[in-house]
């Protein structure tokens, strides 16, 4: 299925994803990983602090579709694969794998390698390289 | 104020994932295809918010010792490369190669109601508890994890 490049937008996407990174950071030091956030909501009741500002951020993150139908009138363009054993799958390994790996592509790929991580380049460059393999692989070889 | 900033915050990156495009599977895994539909609005997506992230963060820690309505910066300080790290992006990465939705997106996306967003997410919940409370696979449980 093809789709359209959109250099400008998705520039202009990136940089208000940025600025909301460094909103979060400046107002309440935190890293705006989604994984991290995410998970934080699941945590013991010993870090309470932590799992309010994750939930808010989180229900930002949930707010802004529906913010976006009600000033536009229309849902964002969007197609989502419809095999639901592959989403089942695709959900199961990318939150387990985001976790596991201590981010995602905010937490690792903007946050970390804003600050110039190691860890979070190496994770980056990991995670590009088995997701462009996975898609020539479904793609490519399987046909999917 | 701290909440009302979080929540301030999830809102602007959620609509950065939908002016950007990112909301939409379909050109995350044209970003993957480079030998097929190849969109490389990713690369923008990435390129814009890293070059506003980085000299903001420089900025904020050269200026501030801590944040507005906090005590600290809650920064991760492992520097290993240990092989959870690899072991878990390798994971994150297939699973992201398969649905072409990472996290944030399809929190964004989900009151949108596409079938195979509601099916993503809470297995995504569920794999993310599953990492969490697996004691034999040895996750670091530090503070500011990302």
């Amino acid at each position: 299925m093809e789709t359209e490049f959109t250099p400008w937008l998705s520039l202009g996407g990136g940089v208000m994803i940025g600025a909301a990174s460094v909103l979060l950071m400046a107002t309440n030091g935190r890293i705006a990983g989604i994984s991290g956030l995410t998970s934080n909501i699941f945590k013991r009741a010993s870090d309470g602090e932590a799992r309010g500002v994750s939930a808010l951020f989180v229900l930002g993150l949930l707010l802004a579709a529906p913010l976006w139908l009600l000033v536009s009138g229309d849902w964002p363009q969007q197609w989502v694969p419809s095999s639901p054993v592959l989403m089942a799958a695709a959900g199961l390994l990318v939150g387990f794998g985001a976790t596991y790996g201590n981010g995602c592509t905010s937490g690792h790929g903007v946050c970390g390698i804003s600050r110039g991580s190691g860890r979070s380049i190496v994770a980056t460059l990991t995670f590009m390289a088995t997701a462009f393999v996975t898609v020539f692989v479904m793609r490519h070889l399987i046909g999917a | 104020m701290k909440q009302i900033f979080a929540l301030l915050s999830g809102l602007i990156f959620g609509l950065g994932l939908i002016i950007s495009g990112m909301a939409d599977p379909a050109k995350v895994l044209n970003f993957l295809d480079l030998f097929g539909t190849w969109d490389p609005s990713l690369a923008f997506v990435m390129g814009g918010a890293i070059a506003v992230t980085a000299p903001g963060f420089a900025r904020l820690f050269r200026k501030r010792h801590a944040p507005m309505f906090d005590t600290e910066f809650r920064l991760p300080t492992r520097k290993d490369l240990e092989p959870t790290l690899l072991v878990g992006a390798a994971i994150f990465g297939v699973g992201w190669g398969l649905g072409g939705f990472c996290p944030g997106p399809a929190l964004t996306a989900l009151p949108m109601a596409a079938t195979g967003t509601l099916i993503f997410v809470p297995f995504m919940l569920a794999g993310m508890w599953a990492a969490r409370n697996t004691p034999d696979l040895s996750l670091p449980r530090k503070k500011g994890t990302v």
